[in-house]
């Protein structure tokens, strides 16, 4: 059985315009939408605040419930549906941070069996003091940095022999990253000057697989982050490890093409770039898309069956896998098309280095 | 080649037995006698959000545990002044870090300046201006003294909890030290949420304290509380209405004795009622002062207070030696028993404050592995059918390698001590459809090689060649961002990273490894002729 037939050959690296248009059209969009909604919406992990999933014996409204938490001083907690029908949970959501946490799950149990009657069944409590969530805020962060940061270096590494350049480049995103912090720069602003200085210093330390590498995974991160914006889903500890998962599966993705584009560039070297470019594409795009469906059939499973506490992980890998294997074909290889273009224009008689090839 | 073939299937058999091995404990509720005196015992961990239970980080009040040792050594100055019969004027805490001293008279200065160089080394005096001719002093708490002191009470902190959870009954407790003075706690499987977080929390600070008969409650209520005194209360919760009542207690601050002294805490029923109530006994030296206390103030009230509030004030009947004492109060027996547990765990060196706090109920618990597991065969089916129609006859051996893959990954699990989270489980689903990654990359080459018109032998060969360098390559990456999952990585999080480690290793062994294996028995020693792709 065969989806995509030998010999394929789509036209991908042609199209790339239109693919940077759409991907980049997709991107203000998020950055729009998570401008206008005032920044990501953080969970309780990352906000601080109180979360609890509630059973009760059979269905209310929203508004019951927040009457039933009057007593608590809770009546201005988000109420919401949760699981499946007949399930009669709830999920009673807190966003002060202000509150004294000993205790209050107890109290809400009691405000709720007063109300309710006896049947009241606490699932699940998850409570977060503010400074445990903004730790976790910036550990999070650190780690998506972190994981970036080792990949740049292990492509480059790997991809253009280069280990040597790509240590200076770790070095010196070490030090600019030091400078920054030592002036008490907040960690999200220390994160967005981390990622500008690795392109930066990718593309003129001229690693420019890492380059296309790195700013695929952005893309599909960014993107997932808008499609969380877009459901109003929240962003939990969980949720980033799901955005670290995406991170290697996409680099998966781009990578196989990126052995594919270096073993062709051996084996025709009389072809141009983007011939070569587009044959690698093509060649790999059979194993592309039948690893994307078994991914995406497992996905679907976790998203269907997995139950509530689970379905915005499976839906943020749902995402992911999708945007990763869109971006591994249009937005990865075509970047170092990109990068080679400016660089041949810029200084053609400093001749391009050798040991990239 | 014949004997290399015997070799590599013995590998791979060696590892599905080990395997078998490692997880026969988390299959059958009962292992043999025989079985656990020399195999593996330990089942698979459950995380919590899959057990059920309650994770708790606590946050020490360290600055409260430097003050309290300040006012203690202010106590102890105050004794040696007396002692060296130097007359001061005050003598008090300053902050959280100094104690300011005004002498009587110069003549005592030097004298108090070389008792201070002696005897209290972990202060530095430093004279002040005082008024007129009346010597003063700063003595400031040296920044390594205070350091300890905090690391101090954090030490002593864990170590009342973990003896309070111990003897409270709670399996496998996890208890460990965390920076910036914090303490986290997993109770897996607790029911009672409240009472653990009430058991734990409470500082336990046991106070016997004079009653004040002399002033009326009623006129300090009004803001009037004669010097020396305190107002605290006796809280009451009716156990049917939920309601409160407090009443109030004008004591004497002074604090007559304290918990520390307790060798024993029992809970006692009495004859009449049956009511609980929990009897205290103090050591030697316990003994002689509450002998003395209660011998020097027989028909006065004396106030067990706790934590601030007042159990009760009973009045001093006679003299009591023996060292014994009792608290009363509307208790339930299991506040009783606790109550026992917290006075004979000793008190917490500095209050401690809830700063997270996570609990899944076990029927979530249960329900998150019912759905997990469901998804994860479903999902498992959906690939093993989608393969085996694919790539044929090498569909189902990629599949046989994706089974003993999901093997070694649970094997893993029991075999690394890890836990298994929710998360987890979807790192073991996740992998379910990536891991066939490895054998999709090396089919396709496979096919390329055949198309190329190369024998099923040799495209085999070339195959397996060509993609193993790929594969690698890819799978690192992912690896990369598993373990710096790991890193960061707290509970169920972290759970994720371990399956998805677990799963990318295990994957490059039996894809690579041990697909090679049959393909290599098939075409190359059965000499089978036409290749199934």
């Amino acid at each position: 059985m065969e989806f995509i037939k030998a010999g394929i050959n789509i036209n991908f690296i042609g199209r790339r315009n239109i693919a940077f248009t759409l991907s980049v059209m997709v991107i203000l969009a998020t950055i729009f939408l998570l401008i206008w909604r005032g920044g990501p919406n953080f969970g309780v992990d990352f906000s601080g605040g109180v979360l609890i999933q509630v059973k009760l014996d059979e269905n209310r409204t929203p508004s019951e419930i927040r009457s039933a938490l009057t007593p608590v001083q809770l009546e201005d907690s988000i109420i919401q549906e949760f699981g499946g029908e007949g399930q009669h949970e709830y999920l009673i959501r807190v966003r002060r941070t202000d509150i004294e946490l000993g205790g209050l799950s107890d109290k809400v149990r009691h405000a709720l069996i007063s109300e309710f009657g006896q049947n009241v069944e606490m699932r699940r409590v998850e409570m977060v003091g503010p400074k445990v969530g903004a730790d976790l805020r910036q550990k999070a962060l650190f780690a998506i940095f972190y994981a970036i940061l080792f990949i740049a270096i292990y492509i480059s590494g790997r991809f253009e022999q280069r280990w040597l350049m790509s240590i200076v480049m770790a070095l010196s995103l070490a030090f600019v990253v030091y400078v920054f912090s030592s002036f008490g720069m907040p960690v999200t602003w220390l994160i967005v000057i981390a990622l500008i200085v690795t392109l930066g210093l990718c593309w003129f330390l001229k690693l420019k697989y890492a380059l296309g590498a790195i700013i695929a995974l952005i893309h599909d991160v960014t993107i997932t982050i808008g499609a969380f914006a877009l459901t109003e889903r929240e962003i939990s500890l969980a949720i980033i490890a799901a955005f670290l998962t995406i991170v290697g599966y996409s680099l998966n993705d781009t990578i196989i093409v990126f052995d594919r584009i270096r073993e062709n560039l051996r084996r025709f070297r009389r072809q141009s770039f983007e011939e070569i470019m587009n044959k690698s594409i093509n060649e790999t795009l059979s194993r592309t898309v039948l690893t994307s469906t078994t991914t995406l059939i497992v996905v679907l499973a976790l998203f269907i069956l997995g139950g509530g506490v689970i379905h915005d992980f499976a839906f943020a890998m749902l995402i992911g896998v999708i945007v990763g294997t869109y971006s591994s074909i249009f937005v990865a290889s075509p970047i170092i098309l990109v990068w080679e273009e400016r660089f041949a224009k810029m200084g053609r008689s400093k001749a391009l280095p050798g040991a990239a090839r | 080649m014949l004997k290399n073939l015997g070799w590599r299937a013995a590998i791979v058999a060696f590892v599905v037995l080990m395997s078998f091995i490692y997880l026969m404990p988390s299959f059958t509720s009962e292992v043999p006698g025989w079985w656990s005196n020399i195999l593996p015992r330990d089942k698979i961990h459950l995380g919590l959000d899959l057990q059920g239970g309650m994770h708790l980080v606590l946050e020490v009040g360290s600055v409260k545990a430097v003050e309290s040792h300040l006012e203690r050594v202010v106590e102890e100055i105050k004794r040696d002044l007396r002692k060296s019969k130097i007359r001061y004027v005050e003598l008090k805490r300053l902050g959280n870090d100094r104690i300011t001293l005004t002498l009587m008279g110069p003549e005592d200065k030097d004298v108090f300046k070389k008792m201070v160089e002696a005897d209290y080394p972990d202060f530095e005096a430093a004279s002040v201006p005082g008024e007129g001719d009346r010597p003063s002093f700063e003595l400031t708490l040296l920044p390594k003294a205070k350091t300890h002191i905090m690391k101090m009470a954090v030490d002593q902190a864990l170590e009342t909890i973990r003896n309070r959870i111990d003897q409270f009954g709670v399996s496998e407790p996890d208890i460990r030290p965390q920076q910036d003075n914090r303490i986290l706690i997993q109770l897996p499987g607790i029911k009672d949420a409240k009472r653990a977080v009430d058991l734990i929390g409470k500082t336990a600070l046991l106070e016997f304290k004079l009653v004040d008969e002399e002033h009326s409650v009623e006129e300090a209520l009004k803001g009037n509380i004669p010097p020396g005194n305190e107002i605290l209360y006796e809280v009451n919760i009716d156990p049917k209405t939920g309601r409160e009542t407090k009443i109030p207690f004008l004591l004497k601050r002074r604090t007559l004795i304290t918990g520390e002294y307790i060798t024993d805490a029992r809970v006692q029923f009495d004859n009449q009622y049956n009511e609980p109530h929990v009897s205290l006994s103090f050591d030697a030296r316990g003994a002689r002062l509450f002998e003395q206390i209660t011998g020097q103030n027989i028909k006065k009230r004396l106030a067990i207070v706790l934590d601030n509030n007042v159990y009760s004030a009973p009045v001093i009947q006679d003299k009591i030696s023996g060292g014994r004492a009792q608290i009363t109060g509307r208790f339930t027996t299991d506040e009783a028993r606790d109550l026992a547990i917290v006075l004979r765990a000793g008190a917490l060196p500095a209050p401690v404050k809830i700063i997270e706090e996570r609990t899944v109920g076990p029927s979530l618990g249960k329900d998150s592995i019912e759905k997990g597991f469901k998804s994860m065969i479903i999902g498992g089916l959906l690939v093993v059918i989608f393969m085996a129609v694919y790539y044929s006859l090498s569909g189902v051996i990629a599949d046989l390698a994706l089974i003993l893959n999901i093997l070694i990954i649970m094997a893993g699990l029991a075999f690394f001590g890890a836990t298994l989270t929710l998360p987890g489980i979807a790192g073991i689903i996740l992998t379910i459809g990536m891991s066939v990654d490895a054998n999709v990359l090396i089919f396709e080459r496979v096919r390329e090689e055949m198309r190329l018109g190369k024998t099923p032998r040799a495209s085999i060969e070339g195959g397996y060649g060509k993609a193993l360098v790929t594969i690698l390559d890819a799978q690192i990456t992912t690896l990369i961002a598993a373990l710096v999952l790991f890193q960061f990585g707290t509970g169920p999080v972290r759970g994720f990273a371990v399956t998805v480690s677990i799963g990318i290793i295990a994957s490059l062994f039996t894809a690579i490894f041990g697909t090679r294996i049959i393909f290599d028995y098939l075409y190359v020693q059965r000499r089978m002729k036409r290749l199934s792709i």
